[in-house]
């Protein structure tokens, strides 16, 4: 048993209401959800990150509500034309408008971001939870195979794969690249996840409330879900937003070495490897993309940090 | 006041008692408000004497011990008033460096947790000379001979052979006799005891208990014992200052608090231990809860769960009323208290 | 208080060994923690079995064998009749009903996820055929009342309640199957002093209204001597010695017990000058490595050459009515009444 400091057992001792106050503070319930809004509500940062978030969502689902100009359309005269009141991003090399491609290339990047979170949650999410449930040889199994793949480097294992797999040049069907891209990074990146929930039920495991419950004739199923799942969301929902910002960083890094998405897929990985050698005649059709995708990494970052200076019950 | 330290050998020269507390205020800001901690403590301790700290969790026994060392965390804490008067001097107004000096010299402190006061990557002698290092300046092999002497002096069987050990090579009574070892390292003229015995097992307690009263014995030392346990109290302490709500509601000599409470809290307190003779009857309970410190009650802060209250408990805060010479009782009735407990 | 015929719970040469590994990918044994290790006793419908014992001695690994949350060794747990140990599946599931829980940490031991009402509503929701669905609601709302809380507040969250409140949450829980057994874990040990006999009162009141048998298990003598019919010493993972309460706080046989009842402060200053001590040295030895014959004998000021070979058996020795695990129990007239 750690020391609880003054400050941490006044804080609890403070959360207990007395019979008295319970009246006052009226019946509504307060789950632990409920508290984390509450904290969540009175931060500028969630906010802010909030609404670029939304903006970024729009931008991914409705396009055209920002420009209506068609990204595909190239007047190879205006080729690297710098920024103007008639393009206010400038040209790309193909004469294409630069801030169109880059309102269009959201959705690639955000749905790539998006669904290979997802897989990463679901395959490290199962194995996670598996292993720390049943722990013995099928902890030592899942936690061998998952180092085998955290060994292999990011990039590594991007060219490796995307290398053998990729759907051949001739047949540019944009789904299959996407779907492609997404496969890789979840496949390389689920062992942190599977980590972070293995060792999220472990803690929740050896709670007092899991062992009431088995005395009570509780089966597996329900001490998984209702128990031990709900109790390790809190870090599997935190790391998952800081994830989307990182892995649309990551398709950006393997579409630039070539990899990764390509044409016709729009995405802002495409439109930087695109433009790097032209950095020093039009930076603009470079940096634009760019800037696009630092903010929306950040923008996950920053909600995913919110969230859990929010959940982390420390910081209360 | 770096004169006064530079003289150990003369204790208590300024004229009140070796330590004051005096209405001393801490506050903690936090998310949900202001939580009142302390509120307004005073409390004397002499050479030699045994000043029992009796209350429960959030009374403020712990917080008003902290602020003592200088060890509050400051935020969310906050000192709000008072003083701390240690041979005269105002604590709370010492530089840092000064009350540096102080912490380990003048006054030290024992934990409940042992284990995690303790650094676990050092050798538990190397911890010990360190004290010596740091405030005496003493060399590397001098500190280590005097981390030994102190070793044997706790009676840590085979202390020589154990300097080396590290601290989870220990049990847990060992390594409370470790803390007291840097305790009283460098002779300290006043002792804080944190529940010193609670993780502890019975058996282990008595031994820890009796290696304190007979350091004090030896050196003088004024201890403050902070419990929650009354019987721990019933044996060692001379006088008792009862806490509730970051108040002290009764201050008395230890006999005279047992044999006769002044203060309905600690009446109830009294009455609540389990006794053979009334064996299958229902205990005495104090009803209610704790107060909540963000939200204290109105006028006396026991008032909701006190069976003396009238209407004037709820509006007023009562003062600590002079029983008799050394005693004192924080409430409105406290004769009918008194004269309840006696019959 | 004495005994009817037939006990309610039989507990015999309970066993149970944590095996200490050594490797990573081949697991050799080199060892054992020897928590439980040869404990039998008897437990009669509307009783209490106090337990006492230092941290380490087994008390809570027993209360988890009981509980069949743990695995034995060896040796059985019977409930009337029936080897709880032996018993898996749905019959298990069926036996559980009968034997139940109160946990030391009020903290833990609720889910802070789930409601009030869904906490003490899972019993119901595990065994679906104790209450039809439609009668949950108002069935865990009078649990509430029983355990004096607020019927209203089903739809609170616990770290609403304070301490000794939420602990009345774990009772109304443990009470919902209507078991007839309720082991208590250390019950009060994590509360507030002047909460803790409001909860002991409640653990009483409930035991006459549906009469209960209760182990309970704790470090505080003073507690267990109020609650319990019989009380049972246990060091080391052993029973040293077994008796009604007032044999085993006024005439104790087995030098631990002694030490232990002299060790505990008394809350009276009163002639604590002159008062007695038994002061034991140095700490319980490591339970992976316990002392030959009697496990006592490295802190007992009695022992003999035939303590480090014979292991004391729990019988009733002469001059006492109460079994005791010492070959030399004697009662000391030093130890004072509690």
């Amino acid at each position: 048993m750690s020391e609880p400091t003054v400050t941490q057992d006044l804080i609890q001792h403070t959360e207990q209401p007395t019979e008295a106050l319970a009246g006052v503070r009226s019946n509504r319930p307060r789950s632990l959800w409920r508290d984390t809004w509450d904290i969540l509500k009175r931060r500028p940062i969630f906010w802010i990150s909030l609404a670029l978030l939304v903006m970024f969502l729009l931008m991914a689902a409705f396009p055209s509500l920002f420009t209506h100009k068609d990204p595909s359309y190239a007047q190879l005269a205006k080729g690297m034309d710098p920024p103007s009141s008639e393009a206010w991003f400038g040209y790309d090399l193909q004469g294409r408008d630069v801030f169109a491609r880059t309102v269009y290339g959201a959705r690639a990047s955000i749905v790539v971001g998006v669904s290979a979170t997802l897989l990463t949650v679901l395959l490290g999410g199962v194995t996670g939870v598996l292993a720390a449930y049943y722990s013995r040889w099928l902890d030592a199994i899942i936690s061998r195979v998952g180092e085998m793949f955290l060994g292999v480097p990011y990039v590594l294992g991007g060219i490796i794969i995307l290398g053998t797999i990729a759907p051949a040049q001739t047949s540019p069907n944009e789904v299959m690249i996407m779907a492609v891209v997404v496969l890789v990074l979840a496949v390389l990146g689920w062992p942190i996840l599977m980590r972070i929930a293995r060792s999220a039920v472990i803690q929740a495991k050896h709670q007092d409330y899991v062992q009431a419950a088995r005395a009570l004739g509780a089966g597996p199923i329900r001490i998984i879900f209702k128990h031990l799942l709900p109790n390790s969301l809190a870090p599997i929902l935190v790391y998952s937003t800081i994830t989307i910002g990182s892995y649309i960083g990551a398709e950006a890094t393997l579409s630039l070495l070539g990899i990764g998405l390509r044409p016709p897929v729009i995405s802002w990985g495409i439109a930087i490897a695109d433009h790097t050698r032209y950095i020093r005649t039009g930076a603009h059709a470079m940096l634009f993309p760019a800037l696009f995708l630092s903010l929306c990494v950040l923008t996950f970052v920053m909600l995913g940090e919110a969230v859990r200076d929010a959940l982390d019950p420390k910081l209360r | 006041m770096v004169e006064v330290l530079s003289e150990p050998g003369s204790r208590g020269t300024t004229g009140g008692a070796l330590l004051e507390v005096d209405n001393l205020h801490v506050e903690f800001r936090t998310r949900a408000g202001v939580a009142k901690a302390v509120n307004g403590v005073t409390y004397t301790v002499d050479a030699g004497e045994t000043l029992a700290v009796l209350g429960e969790s959030g009374s403020g026994k712990s917080v008003t011990a902290q602020t003592i060392m200088g060890i509050l965390d400051m935020p969310p804490g906050k000192i709000t008033g008072g003083e701390i008067r240690f041979r005269g001097s105002d604590l709370l107004k010492l530089p840092e460096d000064q009350r540096r000096k102080i912490r380990g010299e003048g006054i030290s402190m024992v934990f409940q947790d042992a284990l995690s006061a303790l650094n676990p990557v050092f050798p538990v002698g190397w911890q010990i000379a360190e004290m010596f290092r740091m405030h005496r300046g003493a060399s590397r092999s001098d500190a280590k001979k005097k981390a030994v002497e102190l070793m044997d002096r706790v009676r840590i069987p085979g202390a020589k052979d154990r300097v080396n050990d590290f601290p989870h090579q220990f049990s847990g009574g060992m390594r409370q006799r470790i803390m007291i070892a840097m305790a009283i390292a460098l002779d300290p003229e006043i002792l804080i005891a944190d529940e010193p015995t609670t993780a502890l097992d019975v058996t282990v307690q008595a031994q820890i208990m009796g290696l304190l009263a007979e350091l004090q014995r030896d050196s003088n030392m004024g201890l403050i014992l902070i419990t929650h346990d009354l019987g721990v109290v019933a044996d060692v302490a001379d006088k008792i200052a009862v806490m509730y709500g970051g108040r002290i509601v009764e201050n008395a000599p230890v006999h005279d608090l047992y044999r006769n409470p002044a203060h309905p809290y600690s009446k109830g307190l009294l009455e609540s231990i389990p006794r053979v003779d009334l064996k299958g009857q229902e205990l005495y309970a104090i009803k209610g809860t704790p107060p909540n410190l963000l939200d204290m009650p109105t006028g006396c802060a026991f008032h909701p769960r006190c069976p003396y209250k009238r209407d004037n408990c709820v509006t007023d805060v009562p003062p600590l009323n002079t029983v008799s010479g050394t005693r004192g009782s924080a409430c409105h009735y406290w004769r009918e208290v008194i004269d309840d407990s006696a019959s | 208080m004495t005994a009817p015929a037939e006990p309610i719970l039989e507990v015999r040469d309970l066993v149970k060994h944590f095996p200490l590994t050594q490797g990573i990918v081949v697991k050799r044994q080199v060892g054992a923690i020897k928590a439980v290790d040869g404990v039998s006793l008897d437990l009669h419908r509307g009783e209490t079995l106090g337990v006492v014992g230092e941290s380490g001695c087994g008390k809570s690994t027993l209360a988890k064998l009981l509980m069949a949350l743990e695995q034995p060794t060896s040796g059985s747990v019977r409930i009337k009749g029936k080897d709880i140990t032996k018993t898996r599946g749905a019959e298990l599931k069926r036996m559980r009903r009968n034997i139940q829980m109160v946990m030391q940490d009020p903290y833990t031991s609720l889910n802070p996820r789930m409601t009030v009402g869904d906490i003490v509503g899972e019993p119901f929701e595990i065994h679906k055929d104790v209450v039809p669905k439609g009668g949950r609601r108002r069935k865990v709302q009078e649990l509430l009342d029983v355990v004096g809380l607020n019927p209203d507040h089903i739809n609170r969250y616990p770290h609403q309640f304070s301490g000794g409140q939420r602990q009345r949450i774990g009772i109304a829980r443990g009470l919902a199957l209507q078991p007839e057994i309720i082991i208590c874990d250390e019950p009060v040990s994590a509360l507030d002093v002047s909460i803790q006999a409001q909860v002991m009162n409640l653990l009483e009141r409930l035991q006459s209204e549906f009469n209960l048998a209760y182990i309970f298990i704790a470090h505080d003598l003073s507690v267990v001597r109020h609650i319990s019919d019989r009380v049972a010493v246990m060091y080391l993972g052993k029973i040293v010695e077994l008796g009604r309460d007032a044999d085993i706080y006024e005439r104790p046989t087995h030098p631990y017990t002694q030490a232990l009842l002299s060790a505990v402060p008394v809350p009276n200053p009163e002639g604590r000058e002159q008062r007695e001590r038994i002061i034991l040295q140095g700490d319980p030895p490591s339970p992976a490595n316990p002392p030959s014959g009697c496990r006592f004998r490295t802190r007992c000021w009695k022992a003999q050459d035939i303590c480090a070979e014979q292991v004391p058996l729990l019988q009733i020795r002469e001059g006492s009515s109460h079994p005791s695990a010492c070959h030399f129990a004697e009662v000391n007239d030093a130890v004072g009444t509690h």
